[in-house]
């Protein structure tokens, strides 16, 4: 199978060597800071062009990760849609289940390499955190992972996973006690342990080249999607969608596709209540270019420029900053973005569940409400690509807590 | 092009002292009279902050003192508005010290319009390395600021020139790595940060990040042209914020600070 850290397929474009895609992008962090950020950019430009390193990553997806992962055609559920077909890539049988493992993976690796003996990582709903622990047992590495008050309290299966793992995890009680406070606090941590500590970031956020390997280590979703498809529905999709968080998972799925031009691109983002401001994180709809956690990109700031308060029943789309990559190809409309509501989006988790036999990530939740509300509209023999970029096994106690969790109303007596 | 900035470090004397507080910390009131107070005791440059929702290069002490400013309403304007209010009052030089989002909010052209008619004279922006800065920095030299860099003991000799070449000012030398915040001892890189500094700028050099102590300011006068205080400062309005007693607290914090320039054979009398 076809990996991901070669040479970028025709039509795609690198960021620039400082790191922007377009206009975004960059590298905003503290004098400190710059010298750490160097060094983690030589060595990965310098890794991600060594065969042995390749190899050791791709060992580690097939037979640790058990990659690929399948594409699997949702018959039932694109029957009672009564449209396209929908098609989902299962990142959620992943190891540790969701996409996360494979950029924790991959920048573990990368750690090791650059003779670090101490991993520090942010986290949200936990995936990420997960993941890192586990690639930190896996390779030897001391771990300790940030998270919100807010985030440790809605996702502790995560937490006691994470120290099952060996790992550390440190609650953040500052600002909105959630994913954006624990990106502060684990920077906080880089910057005061840089000679032996690696930053574990979990999606296509910060500064460069954060942003450019953590989609390199992601792309090996589209890079199989796209094989997968071909297979499976004799020709690309005709559209592929997937949730937007920091945009790791999409940029993952969407790396597969970006150069068929006729292949159209959603990204999902959090619309929490609906779009009052700090009650969703649709950074699309409301957001302004601004700077946060060093990257350049669209934000959710107030007038004077601090940032928004954001929500989202799902920890991981509970941000209020997207990728640099994705507000480029917003700007160059080859992907567009959509959101969807809390309540949409745990309507297409009882879906799932309850036509598939498949409990879908919160997060990956949107991406399937939003494959929802566009497949009875489509033909009959058009496409559609999700990704399922997490398991919601972490999720089903704020599933049971919306009251979801029994029998959906009127299918009790048959 | 002699600017406050430049003038304030010209000549012998003391090591300059250089401090910072949040604007707006704990009130728009208070904080204008915690700059006047400051001036008062002996402070040769006032770094005012400019409170941030994500202070991510600053420990407790500052987001505490962010997060109180910003409770009590201030922003990156109503900083400019404080020290308009209190520029006539105080003969320190006055440093606006902020993250780079506000300004991109406020607009880099009205900022830099705006600070240069109300008197401040230099800007610092902790998220604006010099790779970033570029067009930035042309908008605030075209202002007649005085733009201050960062440098840090992991700054390479080569971005250590870079500093030297493009700042204005002088060059703010971090001691250590890690946040702010008051620590017992001044970090053991600083004085080697210092002399490499030397090499390859002529820019006066004021050491800050852990600063707590009159001992600290002696010991970095000896190798630095400035010694800057910041979250041991923040801490005493942090204590004081309730008190009637906030202004002159810190008044007497900073002459208490200043006696260790003593040490280095200069009286702790106020010159100006
Ligand atoms: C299952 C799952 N999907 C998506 C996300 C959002 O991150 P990203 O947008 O980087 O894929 C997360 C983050 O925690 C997640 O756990």
């Amino acid at each position: 199978m076809k990996m991901t850290i070669e040479t970028p397929p025709a039509g795609r474009r690198d960021p620039d060597e400082r790191g922007y895609f377009g206009a975004y992008g960059g590298g905003f962090v503290p004098e400190t800071l710059v010298a750490p950020v160097e060094e983690l950019k030589e060595a990965y430009l310098e890794a991600r062009m060594d065969p042995g390193f390749r190899e050791g990553f791709e060992r580690l997806l097939q037979h640790y990760v058990g990659r690929p992962t399948p594409l699997y055609e949702a018959q039932r559920w694109s029957r009672a849609l009564g449209g396209a077909r929908i098609f989902l890539k299962r990142e959620d049988l992943a190891h540790t289940g969701a996409h996360k493992i494979n950029n924790a993976l991959g920048q573990a690796l990368l750690a090791v390499r650059m003779g670090k003996q101490r991993v520090v990582a942010e986290t949200g709903a936990g995936q990420h955190g997960v993941a890192t622990a586990t690639a930190c047992a896996l390779l030897g590495l001391t771990c300790e992972v940030y998270m919100g008050a807010d985030d440790v309290a809605r996702q502790a299966p995560n937490v006691v996973r994470m120290r099952l793992l060996g790992a550390k995890v440190t609650p953040v009680d500052s600002g909105s006690r959630t994913l954006k406070d624990a990106i502060n606090e684990a920077m906080r941590d880089w910057v005061t342990n840089i000679e032996d500590t690696y930053y574990l970031l979990g999606s296509v956020l910060g500064p460069h080249p954060y942003p450019l390997m953590v989609r390199e280590f992601q792309s090996v979703i589209g890079a199989e999607a796209r094989i997968q498809i071909q297979a499976q529905a004799d020709g690309p999709p005709n559209v592929v969608v997937a949730c937007v968080g920091g945009g790791s998972n999409a940029l993952g799925i969407f790396d597969g596709f970006v150069d068929q031009g006729d292949v159209k691109l959603v990204g999902v983002e959090a619309g929490g209540d609906g779009m009052v401001a700090g009650r969703h994180a649709a950074r699309f709809v409301t957001g302004t270019v601004g700077v946060l956690q060093g990257t350049r990109s669209v934000i959710l700031q107030d007038q004077n420029g601090n940032i928004e308060p954001t929500h989202s029943v799902s920890a991981g789309l509970d941000y209020a900053a997207v990728g640099p990559e994705h507000a480029w190809l917003r700007d160059l409309g080859r992907a567009e973005y959509a959101w969807v509501s809390d309540e949409e989006a745990l309507a297409g988790f009882q879906q799932l569940a309850r036509l598939e036999g498949i409990l879908p990530a919160l997060e990956s939740s949107h991406a399937l409400a939003y494959v929802a509300r566009i497949a009875p509209s489509l033909p009959a023999q058009s496409v559609v690509l999700a990704n399922l970029s997490g398991r919601g096994d972490k999720d089903v106690e704020i599933i049971e807590a919306q009251g979801l969790g029994g029998a959906p109303a009127g299918e009790t007596a048959s | 092009m002699s600017s406050r900035l430049a003038d304030i470090f010209s000549g012998p004397g003391a090591p300059r002292l250089i401090t910072y507080v949040t604007g707006g910390d704990p009130d728009a009131t208070r904080s204008a009279d915690i700059l006047r107070a400051l001036d008062r005791a002996g402070a040769n440059i006032l770094e005012v902050g400019v409170p941030f929702s994500d202070p991510l290069a600053d420990g407790p002490v500052i987001q505490r003192a962010s997060e109180r400013a910003l409770r009590a309403g201030a922003s990156l304007g109503s900083v400019l508005d404080l020290i308009e209010q209190v520029r006539s009052d105080v003969d320190a030089g006055i440093v606006v010290f902020t993250y780079a989002n506000p300004i991109l909010r406020f607009g880099v052209e009205a900022f830099t319009d705006r600070a240069a008619a109300i008197g401040v004279d230099g800007v610092l922006v902790l998220d604006l390395p010099i790779e970033e800065a570029g067009p930035f920095r042309e908008q605030v030299v075209s202002a007649g600021l005085d733009q201050i860099f960062l440098v840090s003991p992991t700054t390479t000799d080569e971005r250590l020139a870079a500093a030297a070449a493009l700042g204005r000012g002088f060059l703010y030398g971090i001691s250590r790595l890690g946040v702010t915040g008051a620590r017992s001892e001044v970090g053991g890189g600083a004085p080697q940060l210092v002399s490499r500094v030397r090499k390859v700028s002529s820019l006066p050099i004021a050491v800050g990040f852990g600063v707590s102590h009159p001992d600290h300011v002696r010991q970095i006068g000896q190798w630095a042209d400035g010694v800057v205080v910041g979250s041991a400062l923040v801490d005493v309005v942090a204590r004081q914020s309730e008190s009637d007693q906030l202004a002159p607290a810190v008044e007497e914090y900073i002459r208490w600070l200043r006696s260790g320039t003593d040490a280095v054979g200069v009286s702790s009398d106020h010159e100006k």
